[in-house]
């Protein structure tokens, strides 16, 4: 195995992007992601694209194919491959991605996420980001992807004392970033009293506890770290790429106030690292829901089991904090283009770990961690990233 | 959804048919052809013999939907629970004949037959269970007794190894 | 006869609206409306029940009851106007979420209110006849009114399960006798919502010409008189019907007193007479003799001259609500709830 580095980084506005459609957003953060790491297409190895829903979404499957092609690249005859794993679809690719170059069997290759949800009615998304969890067993009986996290949030309330203000302040701090980011979906601030008066969507969630349905595409190239500084003056290195499992519906799982994907592909990272979470200086979490936050920072080793809520409310995780977790606004702010998230997540921590994030600029750190999940946790990835040395 | 994939489903949404592993007893629902909790798991293909959960349990956690999956806007706002059962497993499930506020961690529940949706107006309506409350002044039995095992319980196919 | 009642179990959903909420909308004076009808209050069902999950409940208490192995159910028979599809038996999907399936026969009766009493008298030849160990009649709907009119005040929802068979009979069957005509009082015509009826002919020509004459052919046969019987039930339209028959035929209140349980849950059609029957079986000794008659327009009544076991002191009537439990019971909901509820009101196209 060769060391991986991230050498360019793409990425388009996240929100209602009614005049761009699937194709068009998913070229633009590709090309840009090319152009950022100098990297001329001829030596381009392959395109791995995540992707939630296309065919559900778009009626359109075989879209990584689609996707090259539009990038001009159909002549080449590269290899093209989608990656599904509902909200983790991103992570996933991008863990292809890192196989493909560490295996020495691609040199480069661009990891692309995209996502259109605004192309069917609301219902028919929720519907389908629905479908992350168990249709059979979850769906059918009524469970919609929010009210699965509200079942999640109310155990975590019932056992740790969670208060419905400390889940707020996940949106509030989302709100904060999202309005230092120029591409996120929501820009606007919130107050803690205006996420507790919000309509509710699944008790004790509110309309702000869940990320909204967006548009947008993120890309990122690979490639060998050795070499790396030809394309780019500060590479950043992948530590660790790992993906952990656990069961599909919520109610199998070994505790439900707990992702065990998530402890798990933590770990390993970790441990293949050589490093700890006390290490982590910059975080972009999982936080579709305002509960999945605090589950992840404390699955992740940030916060002690069930102490994420007073954590959160006490500003632990704000930027500049004893982690800064979600400088871009996470899922709920920049938004959430389900496929195209775990890509956002790192084209984020590139930028700051290369000190170019603005206002939203964390302090300096020499490890950040992205932690992308799909479903009820069914499916956690882990990404660990530092400047190369 | 189509016919057929609701259908080869009812012994288990009519009648609660899980499985138990012969090897370390530990009762699955819905069955499983393998015991997710055998240490040699691999053991457990072939041994997994098929059981019916009670219909009992207890409300683990619960949510009142206010923005409802689909075939359920009607009911809005509904409850939904994570309920654990005497047996093991833990099942979701809505909580039908009761008031969103009257529901708690702790709640027993018992099952009941119901509507889950319907294809349409003119397709096929699925049938399964949820929910109520079993209190204390009402003299419900134990569902146990009262959806026995039906002949044809289904016996996991033996996994081809 | 040596087959008769082994067991049996009842359900009425939980929702229940009053005739002076429904006259509210319609601008009728509703309570008046109700104590002509003597219908205090009916039963709505919820959004997610319908003939079938009432069957089921009613059959999965009266199975526990009895303790009864579904798989020696060899007839099984759903009476109902209101079945859930028009072709599709109602009886398979009970059969199966019982677990009797798949070795019994099944079919789906339809005769208005009485095609709970009509499967009844189905099992009780198949039983008697040796054909089958245990057969199971069910009477249930979820009967619907059309908006503002009159039958909107009283048509409700519920079921009963009979389960007949020939061991640890609890209530023997002494006979059976029908009485039937070619009478149009109500119907409904296929693909039509709402029932139709005859206003004032649904009585004299109807009710109570077939219940009277159905009654009093039933006592002649057997040589009985009114007061050789401790209950009557009669199919109970509503609460007044029952009474006024009763009275004709020359019974009392007290004979009358736990058949009658309209007034408390509205007209729930092909249950109405066995839901009341259910009721007396609550609350019955040892040794006690009944006449039953239902009525179905169209028209026909089924007449049962019944008379309760020493099982019936030992069967295990603890098990599951009592008829009583949902008399009681009941979460009253307004007209808008229960328009939502019976889909009344109209909904975009997907």
């Amino acid at each position: 195995m060769r060391d991986v580095a991230v050498l360019g980084v793409g990425q388009t506005k996240f929100g209602e992007l009614w005049d761009r459609s699937f194709r068009e957003i998913g070229i633009e953060a590709g090309l840009q992601a090319l152009v950022d790491a100098k990297l001329a297409s001829e030596n381009l190895g392959g395109l791995f694209l995540g992707n939630m829903a296309s065919g559900g979404l778009l009626e359109q499957e075989h879209i990584a194919p689609l996707i090259l092609d539009y990038a001009g690249l159909a002549g080449r005859h590269l290899p093209a491959v989608r990656i599904e794993g509902g909200g983790a679809s991103g992570g996933l690719a991008l863990h292809q991605g890192f196989l493909a170059v560490a295996s020495g069997l691609y040199d480069y290759v661009v990891v692309g996420g995209a996502e259109k949800l605004t192309d069917v009615p609301d219902s028919t998304a929720s519907q389908i980001v629905s479908s992350t969890a168990d249709h059979e067993w979850e769906v059918v009986f009524g469970a919609t992807l929010p009210s699965l996290w509200a079942l999640v949030a109310r155990r975590h309330m019932h056992l740790y004392g969670t208060t419905r203000e400390q889940l707020a302040h996940v949106a509030v701090q989302a709100h904060e970033m999202g309005s230092k980011n120029p591409n996120a979906h929501f820009r606007n601030r919130v107050t803690v009293e205006q996420v507790l008066g919000a309509a509710p969507v699944a008790e004790p969630l509110g309309v702000f506890d869940c990320a909204p349905l967006s548009d947008g595409a993120a890309a990122v190239v690979l490639g060998p770290l050795e070499g790396a500084r030809r394309h780019t003056d500060t590479p950043i290195q992948i530590r660790a790429s790992e993906v952990a499992c656990d069961t599909m519906a919520l109610h199998h799982r070994r505790d439900v106030t707990a992702n065990d994907a998530t402890v798990a592909a933590a770990r390993a990272a970790f441990s293949r690292a050589r490093r700890s979470p006390k290490d982590v200086g910059v975080a972009e979490v999982h936080d579709g829901y305002s509960i999945s936050a605090l589950l992840a920072v404390e699955d992740l080793g940030f916060s002690e089991k069930g102490r994420a809520g007073p954590d959160f409310a006490s500003g632990q995780f704000a930027l500049g904090g004893r982690v800064s977790v979600n400088p871009s606004g996470g899922l709920k702010a920049q938004g959430r283009p389900f496929g195209a998230v775990g890509v956002a997540q790192v084209v984020e921590l590139v930028r700051q770990l290369r000190g170019d994030a603005k206002e939203r600029q964390a302090p300096a750190t020499d490890l950040a961690l992205a932690h992308d999940l799909g479903g009820t946790g069914a499916t956690a990835v882990v990404h660990l990233l530092a400047r190369a040395g | 959804m189509s016919i057929a994939r609701f259908w080869r489903e009812t012994p288990r949404r009519y009648n609660l048919g899980g499985s138990k592993c012969a090897t370390c007893g530990t009762v699955s629902f819905p069955p499983r052809v393998v015991c997710p909790t055998c240490t040699h798991h691999r053991q457990s293909i072939g041994k997994m013999a098929p059981f019916q959960l009670s219909g009992e349990g207890e409300v683990e956690s619960f949510t009142v939907v206010h923005e409802a999956a689909e075939g359920f806007e009607m009911q809005v706002p509904y409850v939904l629970a994570l309920v654990r059962t005497p047996e093991g497993p833990v099942l979701t499930g809505q909580i039908v004949d009761v008031e969103p506020g009257e529901v708690a961690i702790g709640l027993p529940v018992r099952a009941t037959f119901r509507k889950l949706r319907e294809e349409g107006k003119a397709g096929v309506i699925h049938y399964g269970y949820k929910f109520s409350p079993r209190t204390e002044d009402d003299p419900a039995p134990p569902r146990g007794r009262t959806a026995p095992v039906p002949r044809e319980a289904p016996a996991p196919e033996r996994a081809k190894a | 006869m040596e087959a008769g009642i082994v067991s049996y179990g009842a359900y009425v959903p939980r929702y229940r609206i009053t005739p002076s909420e429904i006259g509210r909308v319609w601008g009728s004076d509703g309570a008046t409306v109700g104590q002509g009808l003597n219908v205090e209050r009916k039963s709505v069902p919820a959004p997610d029940e319908d003939t079938i999950t009432i069957s089921t409940e009613a059959l999965r208490t009266a199975l526990v009851r009895g303790a009864i192995d579904p798989q020696q159910i060899g007839a099984m028979y759903v009476g109902s106007e209101s079945h859930p599809y028009a072709v599709k038996p109602t009886a398979t999907v009970v059969a199966q979420a019982v677990g009797a399936t798949p070795n019994l026969t099944a079919a789906d009766f339809e005769f208005a209110c009485k095609a709970g009493t009509a499967a009844i008298q189905t099992c009780l030849g198949l039983v008697g006849s040796g054909m089958i160990r245990y057969g199971v009649a069910i009477g249930t709907d979820t009967s619907q009114g059309a908006p503002g009119d009159a039958l909107e005040y009283s048509a409700s929802a519920g079921g009963a399960a009979f389960v007949i068979g020939r061991d640890r009979v609890i209530c023997r069957v002494h006979a059976t006798r029908s009485y039937t005509t070619d009478t149009p009082d109500f119907w409904r015509r296929e693909g039509q919502r709402y029932p139709s009826h005859g206003g004032r002919f649904t009585g004299e020509p109807a009710y109570f010409r077939h219940v009277t004459e159905c009654a009093r052919g039933m006592m002649e046969a057997v040589g009985a008189s009114p007061s050789d019987y401790r209950h009557v039930v009669f199919h109970q339209p509503n609460g007044k019907f029952p009474q006024r028959v009763g009275k004709q035929l020359g019974f009392t209140e007290a004979q009358m007193r736990y058949g009658l349980v309209t007034p408390r849950i509205g007209n729930t059609y092909s249950a109405a007479a066995l839901l009341g029957l259910a009721n007396v079986l609550d609350h019955a000794g040892a040794g006690e003799r009944i006449l039953m008659v239902g009525y179905g327009s169209g028209a026909g009544s089924d007449a049962f001259d019944l008379e309760t076991t020493d099982a019936l002191v030992d069967f295990d009537r603890n098990h599951g609500r009592a008829v009583q439990w949902y008399l009681d019971h009941g979460v009253e909901i307004p007209y808008a709830v229960y328009a939502k509820f019976r889909g009344k009101i109209h909904l975009a196209e997907g």
